[in-house]
């Protein structure tokens, strides 16, 4: 039976758009639709006509001059004769150090400290209860500009390792100053030199070829144990026996490494006091460490509240189960719980690292000069395109937080419930 | 219904705005107080005291063109603002004038659409860092930390510098001077590198003045002065010529002490009486008073008196006047003739 009465024979009428119910909710919304589409039109319009007035219409053209600022933390080569372009894309590599650092940590901690606030012992329960509550509810600005002011203040000058009222740390080889923290940064002496990708433009980078050998060989090393445990899987499976085959699963990855890095004539460089600073090793600086420990400690707390609720919604059955087979709490939480309460904790976690990413943003606080800080700082100042440096920032950021959601829930759907 | 009356107001908003910014003069009238953009603390150009009061010598620049605006010298809504922050705040409107220890360059005069109105400092860019460093030149600071604002015109000038002498510093950068200083006394960097009036203004402020040294070179120009949007000529003009009649009376004679007197009436010196109003209607072709000029000085005295009440040799600060002497005493400060 049918509930709809026949359509009417004469054909459509326009007047059914809107009194037909059939139609009637989709014209609503092609009209809300275009109406939206006017008004963005609008605004657009609008701010390119105001900016034409004041005769600074749209133009990217600035990213091609020199940007005649010097930044102190490059990970490429970089002078003040390079272009906006470039500035950017140090800033650029800076915020993305950061949080992939900043991720890292956070996440270690977060578990760990999510974890233990689940502890039958009263006391770390209560610790981590305390630590989460305080690092959550007090803005990350806050903590970064703590943590920075605690090192400015507490921690040694550079002049003071001269006169003796500091030294170094662990054998002489790390640095800590007021400045930042220097260790020992590792050097090859008969090294296989760079290759240079992108001749002489902006984006131009060099890829060290010392750390393409050791990756292939780290490479081949995990692929060589690998076929070592199928095939000692497989003598288990036929005869029963397991070989012990975990000094050859280690010494396959290790020697040749080991083998290809005294070729190389690895060795460390250590930083030595010259003249105003120490020079030498790998410099952290003061305003790198003072974010990546603010961030990670703040993020840490969100995520331990994540990890707490994915393993408080394990049902309990799980555990007790685990128990009554005698499997020990420890590995109840690590082969049972953990597993399971990972597919909850991964989509929240998604969302912390892209809060991580982009609280990076603060680091202009403390100097750091990140993408906020080049692009849209010094560039964005000398040249008077506010409007130009912060849409590409914008846009810069989207694309950062989208690629690190899409490879999280690339990972998400690799260990989520296959369900039938 | 609805959306046209949304549609309806926000067209109407756009053109309120689009005649609010016809004239700047306009507005500031209709507002009943100037918003002057100025820095976030320097102590003798920009500060504000306990009670909230600012005082300096942009400051003054502010108040006398309040005055000769509304006719009062407090008139006014100061805004602090840092190096990065100042020319978005002046270009949005935030602010009508920007008072700022801002460097007149070309860049910003055609490239970023604002208008100079002068110069009222001469400066350039100097070092300080500590005696105990041993340091006597700029040239011996390779590899040093340098800490600088980030924003200005010092921080190109300091990779200028650095790159033509081939020496390498470690830059580190700073929003305001307030943190600058911190990082500087904490050791945090070897050197602090701004305006030598900005040196010599933060130098005052530290427990131990003396402990610290401004090194000889001066690497660049720094013209400093009063500026604001581009397009509004006539508003342009009433800054100008507020700043060149603070200028003039000094050259003049014309002081706090004496300006009521002169005011009063006529008195010899022509240029005198044009400047003050008292002959002529200069103030009428700006689109102000007869009285505007005479107000203005008097709410903080000539060039030379708000030179000397903040940050001249009798100040903590200490600076003397130098190229910023008026042009008859052999210094470049000099204003086109009231005429």
């Amino acid at each position: 039976m049918n509930a709809i009465p026949d359509p009417d024979k004469q054909g459509f009428k326009f007047s059914q758009l809107l009194y037909d119910t059939r139609y009637r909710s989709m014209t609503i919304q092609v009209v809300s639709l275009i109406a939206l589409l006017l008004f963005f039109g609008w605004l657009i319009s609008n701010t390119a006509a105001n900016l034409a007035t004041l005769g600074k219409p749209i133009q990217f053209k600035f990213l091609g001059e020199p940007s005649n600022y010097d930044i102190n933390q490059r990970l490429l080569d970089y002078t003040s004769r390079d272009t906006h372009l470039r500035a950017g894309l140090m800033g650029l590599l800076n915020t993305l150090v950061l949080a992939f650092m900043g991720c890292i940590t956070a996440t270690v901690l977060g578990v760990a400290i999510g974890v233990m606030r689940l502890s039958k012992n009263w006391l770390v329960a209560r610790v981590m209860t305390l630590y989460i509550e305080m690092f959550r509810n007090i803005p990350v600005l806050l903590w970064i500009i703590i943590v920075f002011s605690i090192m400015i203040e507490t921690m040694p000058r550079p002049n003071q390792f001269r006169s003796g009222e500091a030294s170094m740390k662990l054998l002489d080889s790390v640095a800590i100053t007021n400045r930042g923290v220097y260790i020992p940064e590792p050097l090859f002496s008969n090294g296989l030199g760079d290759i240079y990708l992108l001749g002489a433009s902006s984006l131009r980078f060099g890829i060290s070829l010392d750390l393409i050998a050791l990756l292939i060989v780290l490479f081949v090393g995990v692929f060589v144990s690998r076929k070592i445990k199928t095939s000692a899987d497989k003598i288990q499976n036929e005869t029963g026996v397991r070989p012990t085959t975990w000094w050859k699963r280690i010494s396959v990855i290790i020697f040749p490494i080991i083998l290809v890095l005294w070729a190389l004539g690895f060795h460390l460089g250590y930083p030595e006091l010259k003249g105003f600073n120490f020079k030498g090793g790998t410099y952290m600086r003061n305003s790198l460490i003072a974010l990546w420990i603010a961030l990670s400690l703040y993020t840490a707390a969100f995520i331990a509240e994540n990890v707490r609720s994915g393993i408080q919604a394990v049902e309990k059955g799980q555990s007790e189960a685990a128990f009554a087979l005698g499997i020990s709490p420890g590995r109840t939480m690590n082969l049972i719980i953990l597993p399971q309460a990972l597919r909850i904790i991964i989509p929240p976690l998604i969302s912390q690292y892209l809060n991580l990413t982009k609280n990076s943003s603060l680091a202009i606080a403390v100097g750091y000069m990140d993408l906020t800080g080049t692009l849209m700082g010094i560039t964005l100042n000398q040249t008077g395109r506010e409007l130009e440096t912060v849409l590409m920032g914008m846009a810069i950021y989207l694309v950062i937080s989208l690629a690190i959601s899409s490879l999280m829930n690339w990972y998400n759907n690799s260990v989520k419930l296959v369900e039938r | 219904m609805k959306k046209s009356a949304f549609f309806g107001t926000i067209a109407a908003a756009t053109f309120a705005a689009g005649f609010a910014a016809a004239g700047t003069l306009e507005d500031v009238q209709a507002a009943g107080e100037l918003k002057c953009g100025v820095s976030t603390g320097l102590a003798g150009f920009a500060l504000a005291d306990a009670n909230g009061v600012w005082d300096g010598f942009d400051v003054a620049v502010c108040r006398a063109v309040a005055a000769a605006v509304l006719g009062d010298g407090n008139a006014v809504k100061f805004v602090p603002t840092t190096g990065k922050t100042r020319f978005t705040a002046l270009a949005s409107g935030e602010v009508d004038v920007l008072a700022r220890n801002t460097t007149w360059t070309f860049s910003r005069d055609v490239d970023l659409k604002f208008e100079f109105a002068g110069v009222n400092y001469y400066d350039g860019q100097g070092f300080m860092a500590p005696k105990a460093l041993g340091v006597t030149s700029a040239k011996d600071l390779d590899g040093a930390t340098v800490c600088i604002q980030t924003g200005t015109t010092t921080e190109l000038n300091l990779a200028d510098f650095f790159r033509s002498n081939n020496i390498s510093y470690e830059p580190v950068p700073i929003e305001t001077n307030a943190e600058a200083q911190a990082q500087y006394l904490a050791g945090a960097c070897d050197v602090y590198t701004t305006d030598a009036s900005g040196l010599a203004s933060t130098r005052a402020t530290f427990e131990a003045p003396d402990d610290h040294i401004v090194l000889p070179e001066i690497v660049s120009k720094e013209p400093l002065g009063p500026l604001v949007r581009h397009g509004d000529n006539n508003w342009g003009d009433i800054v100008r010529w507020t700043l060149n009649a603070l200028i003039t009376a000094e050259e003049l004679g014309v002081t706090s002490a004496n300006i009521a007197e002169h005011s009063a009436n006529a008195g010899k010196n022509p240029e005198v009486n044009r400047l003050l109003g008292t002959e002529g209607d200069l103030g009428g072709m700006l689109g102000l008073d007869k009285a505007w000029a005479s107000r203005a000085i008097a709410v903080n005295g000539n060039y030379g008196e708000i030179f000397e009440k903040n940050i001249g040799v009798n100040t903590p600060i200490g600076i003397a006047r130098g190229l910023n002497a008026s042009w008859t005493d052999g210094g470049l400060i000099y204003s086109a003739p009231f005429r």
